[in-house]
């Protein structure tokens, strides 16, 4: 038995030394955790009349105040939380502020915000509407009726998607597997809870948080897991060690970092929705509250793919091994699966799923692109898609048959001759899922294939032409929809659109208008975007 | 190379009409007035197109003219660039000519409906149709590549809405297959279109037509690149056998749509073909010759026979079209001067007699209320001045000499001879099945018979009360009908009598692209005959 040769394995720093933390890098972040505690303590002690107008305020004053910070922290770039040991200078530093992970955290906080509006839609009445008024009743229950006959109102809902997006901020920041972990948990928690307090049809929608819960946390057991093997492999968990660690590890070692590597990414690819880790999302699409899925939609998406790429680009040395052709698997099913199961939805927020796991897979194929050109692509593309996903969802939150919402597709039949101006913005962005040119989701589309196209080789062209055709196929999906509201007749008058409040309104406004600003003039966030796609390593 | 211009013209003959679709769509009023505000848009920009051809400078029409450029999107190399050549103004010119002229036979195409949003639906309609042609003035004017592809596919969706909304009864069928047809092809494209660009030399204005013309690709992957890009065309253009969106297509959709889709759209198609497939990539463009040329034989043979045989004026017409457009890329595809320009020439003539054929038998179409041609019979003797018309528009696809389709018809045959000369003795039948489609419609529809329970308006004026019993009075051409019709025919006999008008202007830029394909492959000679010592 030849012996393998151990790596050196890092000794502890002989004394301490304290860490270095840049108050003004992280400010951001911990404004929004600040206003989640906030939160926390206004559910305690504010009178329940003037709680729902307090979380608002506070949550929607708190993201715009992280927004801001976030460029004063453009300024402090770096390597922060954390030492450079001096006896061998290794950067032990838990968070990464740079381009990619600031561009990530104010598309998370400006899309944050869009999200709350969505959420604090009342209609009229007391608390949030989308929400149950007792998570925790049963539903039909007696409890459950007295909560609603005694005005109970869900606010906690407010500090939850502040500490979701808390957690969100910080999973494209860490630069540790730990970190990344436990960011992974902060923003997850949250968002079971959330899924499983939708108002209507309760059943589905606790069932839905079970199966998010149940299979997320598995899926976080991978990635702990995956997180040991890379500390057995490379003897740190930090990013930098784990890079220098493969660049000069030795061969016979690969029987831990190959496996450690793919549990990684399946705990990353779980968040994502790519195939085959895609199970729970069409179903807690379904049933989490509608406000709740396009926040989730959204955020989560643009969260970890700011983790994906920080761990492609900076952990996982890509010049000696080829572990890249396991995602470019995972990206061409991802890609065909979304695409051509989309099209058998009868369920509009199905629908709207597995347009989410098809565009998943575009996403991933600039990932792979593994260039600068894709970096910038990838971001483009979140915040693009971040802003329409947003805006369709709270739309459909607004058809409504009898006060519930109505989601089956046969129920929007006509809705256009009807409701022209929400039909029409809903079609917009259909187009603009579609791909189509002067909307945001074609440029997108074209920076993430062109970038793979690039410097993909012949698997990015390939990459590129499987993303084409399942366009195609997308497309179908959406003139569908079209179709449906704008060509047929209503089959039912009973259906309609609620008149929605200013905030709604407002971030439907703000979804379409980006999404039709981005596709004619995208050169700024462009601009912005390459100009953010540079790691700090 | 681009003639930069102090004006920006074709800017503005692009956003005159899209502004004039806002206002149509949004100014409250009655739609009789939205109508009205739409016809006077379109026809500011026919008057704007026509003052911008006269800064035209025909001795120079091989470059591009009229020229803007702005950087758009500098990270993909984007340019919002435009500008015309002798092809591309000549296009442009009978877009903004036919628009108007839909606008005017499209008045009674929307039934106003009762209630409140009726007169929306009609002022959508209007708008979209003006929407269109900004989009059509955008795609033949792009110089950019990029900005080509986005009117390209941009163009679709008013379609798409003006096919499903405001067709006939299998209009989602019709307006999905369309759609589907033509994204297909175009994102076969958008992968040529970034493969392009990668060949080229980059930069902020990397998707430039001049900046992408006479680069030396590796041969593969400059055939695959054509393939892409022609597959897109052929979707459009459409040839057999990607043809069959367009008769459904034509069929459902309102009459106006349809002539502005066969007439002006799908032009696009073979215009891409000249302006990209040649001018791009000669090399490749030589070595898919026999396959393209067989394809195009096919289209005007195959497309003539189902013409025959149908029975729905509509989809009859789209056929004719089918084998119209095999005629085009022939000529295309022979890579000679003549033919070229003589495939230039038909695409502007084939847009005129196609919006005759449709406009005028959807007349005959209003007043039956049918479009089977069995239904109809004899109708000459009761609509005799729209006969006259009818026949004359029929005359134009059969292309009669005289009339203006016979002069792009006969160079284009002369062009092809020289260098397809099976292809060109095979295509030349198709002049015989076109005057068997045309004259059999028009034997079958007008002549016989009186049909009964029909008569004239002046005879039903005629007639004393007991007379009339029983008798349905029907109108012959009112006023606006001939106003659609009269620049239609005038069309016909003056591109017929002085097709020079239009040669002279499109010979120079013919040259320029047929130079850039001899310098690519210098075996082949543009004037005629095949160099000596080639072999083929």
């Amino acid at each position: 038995m030849t012996a393998v040769a151990p790596l050196a394995l890092p000794t502890l720093p002989a004394a301490f030394q304290q860490s270095n933390v840049d108050y003004i890098a992280i400010l951001p972040l911990m404004i929004v955790f600040g206003t989640a505690l906030i939160g926390v303590l206004v559910e305690a002690f504010a009178s329940r009349e003037r709680r729902q107008a307090i979380q608002v305020t506070l949550a929607v004053v708190g993201l715009l105040a992280a927004a801001g910070s976030v460029i004063l922290a453009a300024s402090h770039q770096g390597l922060t939380m954390g030492l450079t040991d001096g006896a061998t200078n290794r950067q032990l530093f838990a968070l990464a502020v740079d381009g990619p992970a600031l561009f990530m955290q104010a598309t998370i906080v400006l899309l944050g915000i869009l999200g709350v509006l969505t959420m604090a839609e009342r209609f009229g009445g007391v608390g949030p509407d989308a929400f149950t008024p007792s998570g925790a009743s049963t539903p039909g229950s007696a409890t459950e009726t007295a909560a609603a006959r005694a005005g109970a109102l869900t606010s906690e809902v407010y500090p939850l998607t502040m500490f979701a997006i808390f957690g969100m901020m910080l999973f494209p920041t860490t630069n540790d597997l730990i970190g990344m972990f436990v960011a992974l948990e902060v923003l997850s928690l949250p968002l079971y809870i959330l899924s499983g307090l939708a108002r209507r049809r309760r059943l589905l929608s606790q069932e839905a948080s079970l199966k998010y819960f149940l299979l997320g946390a598995f899926s976080s057991a991978f990635f702990l897991f995956g997180t040991a093997l890379l500390y057995g492999y490379a003897g740190s968990v930090y990013f930098g060690d784990l890079s220098k660690a493969i660049a000069s590890g030795p061969l016979a070692m690969n029987g831990l970092l190959l496996p450690g590597a793919f549990l990684v990414f399946v705990g990353l690819l779980f968040k994502v929705g790519a195939v085959p880790f895609h199970a729970w999302t069409p179903d807690v699409y379904q049933g989490a509250p509608t406000p709740v899925t396009g926040f989730m939609a959204a955020c989560t998406k643009a969260a970890a793919f700011g983790a994906i790429l920080r761990l492609a680009y900076v952990g996982l040395d890509t010049g000696r091994w080829e572990w890249t052709n396991a995602l470019v698997l995972v990206a061409i099913l991802t890609m065909v699966v979304g695409s051509v199961l989309s099209v058998t939805q009868t369920d509009m927020k199905r629908l709207l799923a597995y347009s989410s796991i098809a565009h998943a897979g575009f996403i991933l194929v600039g990932v792979l692109a593994f260039d600068r050109q894709g970096v910038g692509a990838v971001l483009f593309y979140l915040v693009a898609y971040g802003f329409s996903t947003i805006a369709a969802f709270a739309i459909v939150s607004l058809v409504r048959q009898n006060g519930a919402e109505a989601t089956h597709l046969s129920q929007w039949a006509g809705l256009g001759k009807r409701y022209p101006v929400v039909a029409g913005a809903f079609a917009f962005l259909m187009l603009a899922f579609a791909g189509i040119p002067l909307t945001s989701g074609f440029v997108s589309k074209f920076g993430v294939f062109s970038a793979a196209v690039d410097t993909g080789g012949a698997t990015g062209t390939v990459l590129a032409v499987v993303g084409v055709v399942c366009s195609a196929i997308t497309v179908f999906v959406y003139a569908r929809v079209i179709v449906l509201m704008f060509f047929s007749d209503a089959t039912d008058d009973a259906v309609e659109v609620m008149t929605p409040s200013v905030s709604t309104t407002f971030s439907i406004a703000i979804g379409t208008l980006v999404t039709l600003a981005l596709g004619v003039l995208p050169s700024a966030l462009l601009d912005l975007a390459d100009r953010a796609s540079l790691f700090v390593r | 190379m681009t003639a930069m211009s102090t004006v920006p013209w074709l800017t503005i003959l692009g956003l005159v009409p899209l502004v004039g679709a806002l206002v149509v769509a949004f100014v409250p009023g009655s739609a009789e007035n939205a109508k009205r505000m739409a016809i006077g848009f379109s026809v500011v920009t026919l008057v704007l197109g026509i003052v911008a051809a006269t800064q035209f400078d025909r001795g120079s029409s091989a470059q591009f003219q009229l020229g803007e450029q702005y950087s758009w999107i500098p990270q993909f190399g984007v340019s919002y660039a435009l500008g015309v050549d002798g092809i591309a103004l000549v296009l442009i010119l009978m877009a903004l000519v036919l628009t108007p002229i839909c606008l005017l036979a499209a008045w009674h195409d929307v039934p106003e409906e009762v209630g409140t949003r009726g007169g929306q639906r009609v002022k959508t309609y209007f708008a979209l149709i003006l929407v269109l042609e900004t989009f059509m003035v955008g795609v033949f004017a792009a110089t950019d590549v990029f900005l080509f592809y986005v009117f390209f596919e941009a163009m679709l969706i008013p379609v798409y809405f003006l096919i499903g909304r405001f067709g006939g009864p299998r209009r989602q069928f019709a307006a999905m297959k369309f759609l589907l047809f033509s994204l297909a092809g175009g994102l076969i494209m958008l992968v040529a279109v970034i493969g392009l660009y990668l060949q080229g030399p980059g930069g902020t204005d990397g998707f430039l037509i001049e900046r992408l013309t006479g680069l030396s690709i590796d041969p593969t992957t400059e055939r695959l690149l054509f393939v892409g890009f022609f597959f897109a065309f052929a979707v459009k253009a459409p040839m057999v056998p990607f043809h069959t969106w367009l008769p459904d297509a034509a069929t459902e959709s309102s009459p106006a749509t349809a002539t502005l889709l066969v007439g002006v759209l799908d032009k696009v198609g073979t215009f891409g073909m000249i302006r990209f497939c040649l001018q791009l990539f000669p090399e490749a463009s030589t070595w898919a010759t026999p396959v393209v040329v067989a394809l195009a034989v096919l289209s005007v043979i195959y497309g003539a026979l189902l013409a025959i045989g149908q029975t729905d004026m509509m989809r009859l017409v789209s056929y004719t079209s089918v084998s119209h457009f095999g005629f085009i890329v022939l000529g295309i595809f022979a890579f000679t001067n003549v033919g070229n320009a003589g495939s230039s020439l038909y695409m502007v003539n084939h847009g005129f007699s196609t919006a005759a054929l449709f406009l005028f038998a959807a007349m005959l179409v209003r007043r039956r209320g049918s479009k089977r041609i069995p239904d109809f019979g004899g109708w000459q003797r009761i609509t005799p001045a729209l006969a006259g018309i009818f026949l004359v528009a029929g005359l134009a696809g059969l292309a009669l000499p005289g009339l203006s389709t016979f002069v792009s018809e006969f160079l284009v045959l002369a062009g092809s001879f020289s260098t397809q000369p099976a292809a060109t003795v095979i295509a030349t039948t198709g002049i015989i099945l076109a005057a068997l489609y045309i004259l059999l419609m028009y034997k079958r529809v007008m002549t016989g018979p009186k049909p009964t329970g029909l008569v004239g308006q002046r005879e039903h004026d005629r007639l004393d009360e007991p007379g009339r019993r029983g008798l349905t009075a029907v109108r012959d051409l009112t006023t606006r009908e001939k106003l659609v019709a009269a620049p239609l025919i005038a069309a016909f006999i003056v591109l017929g009598v002085l097709p020079n008008l239009a040669l002279n202007v499109i010979n120079p830029a013919v040259d320029k692209t047929l130079s850039h394909v001899q310098q690519a492959v210098p075996t082949l000679n543009p004037a005629g005959t095949v160099a000596e010592g080639s072999s083929k």
